[in-house]
């Protein structure tokens, strides 16, 4: 077949604009210099150290590990119940509640943190940590219903059927039969959920305190005052984490798929 | 009976959760808007919708997500076709490639556009080095940068949503075409095109809407002279104080995100029809 040369070049540079600047980021990372420049100079890992001796990095990541995950945990313990009634059952206004459970995709995450920041913050006076986590459940939790529902909706209904008829109760057959045969879902929602409240900033922003940043945001607030390879090292590290999470859950996904 | 409702059970929390903490909020802020002195008026719009600084803002932010959509259709196109007749082991890598910038932070994202725009970054040194510029050339902190950090951001997803529909187009309708004596540019552009149209229309408001949100790519790359309403919200909300004026900056934000998913969707369905028709 011909292929078009045109296209080819074309794709070659697109795919070039997608990762040149990673790449970059990530050979800037192991200069010895103080500055970032490229050809980066000499080869030297002080600034992963330097990473882990900042305090504020590693307070910031723990602050984003544990909020993250316990969002992430809410939005689908949340999330799981509603894309099942979603899917199984149909009732009046169906259409009116999917929109709804779908509409923290249509609202600016900028306009979210704004309001839960008067109305956590301010009115009912909680802890910044709650907040943070209330709105990363908020934020993320469209991934249970979209990740998880599809997967519900692709089990065969039948199977649940012929679970009652045998006598068993529709719990016995959610907790049986559905959640093991949803099971690589639930754990695709759960990571892609995860990254994303862990990566989020326009939200984030607006729920942070004294001793309460996000790592995205401390890294952000780093650069705006500091310009050298420490941040390199960061997100080399971030970068890192994203492909760990990423490679797992293919894994997870993959032996959940043989399983069922 | 308490058999049937169980359904309604079931939706509870995940009504409470997003009722609680997403409508409510934004409707507190929201609606004292229009009533600033306790009695019903648009007064703070018509106030926010004449200033010239406010203006100039929209104006930004509207136009910044407009070029970035356009430029990731241009440059989506022709490597979401390419990508789509690849056999299906290679498209898989090259999607998965094309996703990864997506799970990497939006912050590091920037930081890689302000080493490569920035006085000190990589192209002024090399084009001052070769002797092409005697100055550093003023490229970060402006409103291409932005629309430069915005198509690095939101290609990715442009890519995936055409190659998802591009995929469907059978080889059979371009090759009848090519016989038919039409060129490779034309019949792309008069088949494929056309027959990609939901793609587009699904990738554009996903860019539209995202560029128009984003928070740290405005703010790391257009800086404090090139502000757009998500960073307006938080300069008027945090560092100002100005409630009333986050506010509306907020239910513009809102009404511009349905209004851009309202008026695309209208189109889709409007060419689905003609497509039934024809």
């Amino acid at each position: 077949m011909k292929k078009s040369k045109f296209l080819l070049i074309v794709t070659i540079l697109v795919y070039f604009f997608i990762f040149a600047p990673l790449v970059l980021i990530a050979l800037t990372s192991f200069t010895t210099e103080s500055y970032i420049g490229f050809p980066p100079v000499g080869f030297s890992l002080k600034w992963y150290a330097k990473v882990f001796a900042t305090k504020s990095f590693m307070d910031a990541f723990r602050l984003s590990a544990v909020v993250s995950l316990a969002a992430t945990a809410l939005a689908l313990l949340v999330g799981i119940p509603g894309a099942y009634a979603l899917s199984r059952y149909n009732f009046r206004g169906k259409q009116f509640i999917k929109d709804l459970f779908f509409s923290p995709n249509m609202v600016p995450q900028v306009v979210m943190g704004f309001s839960l920041f008067v109305f956590i913050i301010v009115a009912l006076k909680l802890n910044v940590r709650i907040a943070l986590l209330i709105g990363l459940a908020v934020s993320v939790v469209t991934y249970a219903f979209r990740i998880v529902g599809a997967s519900i909706d692709s089990l065969d209904f039948a199977i649940e059927e012929a679970g009652m008829s045998l006598g068993a109760t529709r719990a016995t057959v959610f907790f049986r039969i559905v959640l093991p045969n949803i099971s690589s879902g639930i754990v695709s929602a759960f990571l892609l959920a995860f990254i994303n409240a862990f990566n989020n900033v326009p939200l984030t922003i607006f729920l942070s305190g004294p001793g309460v940043v996000t790592l995205p945001v401390a890294m952000m607030n780093y650069i705006e005052y500091n310009y050298d390879p420490t941040v390199s090292a960061l997100s080399v590290l971030m970068m890192l984490m994203s492909v760990l999470i990423m490679a797992v859950s293919e894994k997870l996904v993959r032996a959940g798929g043989r399983a069922g | 009976m308490k058999k049937r409702r169980i359904w309604a059970l079931l939706l509870v929390p995940g009504l409470a959760l997003i009722v609680l903490f997403l409508v409510v909020p934004i409707l507190r802020v929201i609606l004292p808007s229009f009533a600033p002195e306790g009695r019903l008026s648009l007064s703070l719009y018509k106030d926010f919708l004449t200033d010239s600084f406010y203006l100039g803002i929209l104006g930004r932010t509207v136009r910044v997500s407009l070029i970035t959509c356009l430029i990731c259709i241009v440059l989506g196109l022709p490597v979401s076709y390419y990508i789509s007749r690849m056999q299906a082991g290679r498209k898989g890598v090259m999607i998965a490639l094309a996703t990864f910038p997506l799970l990497t932070n939006t912050v590091v994202r920037a930081f890689a556009w302000i080493v490569i725009l920035g006085q000190e970054g990589i192209i002024n040194k090399l084009m001052m080095s070769v002797g092409l510029i005697s100055e550093p050339l003023r490229m970060l902190f402006t409103e291409g940068a932005i629309v430069v950090g915005s198509v690095y951001l939101f290609l990715p997803i442009m890519l995936t949503s055409l190659v998802s529909v591009m995929e469907n187009i059978g080889e059979e309708v371009q090759e009848a075409a090519l016989s038919l004596g039409a060129n490779r540019f034309v019949s792309f552009m008069r088949i494929v095109v056309p027959l990609s149209m939901p793609g587009i229309i699904v990738g554009s408001v996903l860019v539209f809407t995202g560029t128009a949100s984003a928070y740290s790519t405005p703010l790391m790359l257009g800086g404090n002279r090139n502000m757009m309403l998500s960073t307006l919200v938080y300069q008027q909300a945090m560092l100002l104080n100005n409630w009333d004026a986050a506010s509306v900056i907020s239910a513009l934000m809102i009404v511009i995100s349905y209004a851009v998913v309202g008026v695309l969707n209208g189109l889709s369905s409007k060419i689905n029809k003609t497509e039934v028709t024809q």
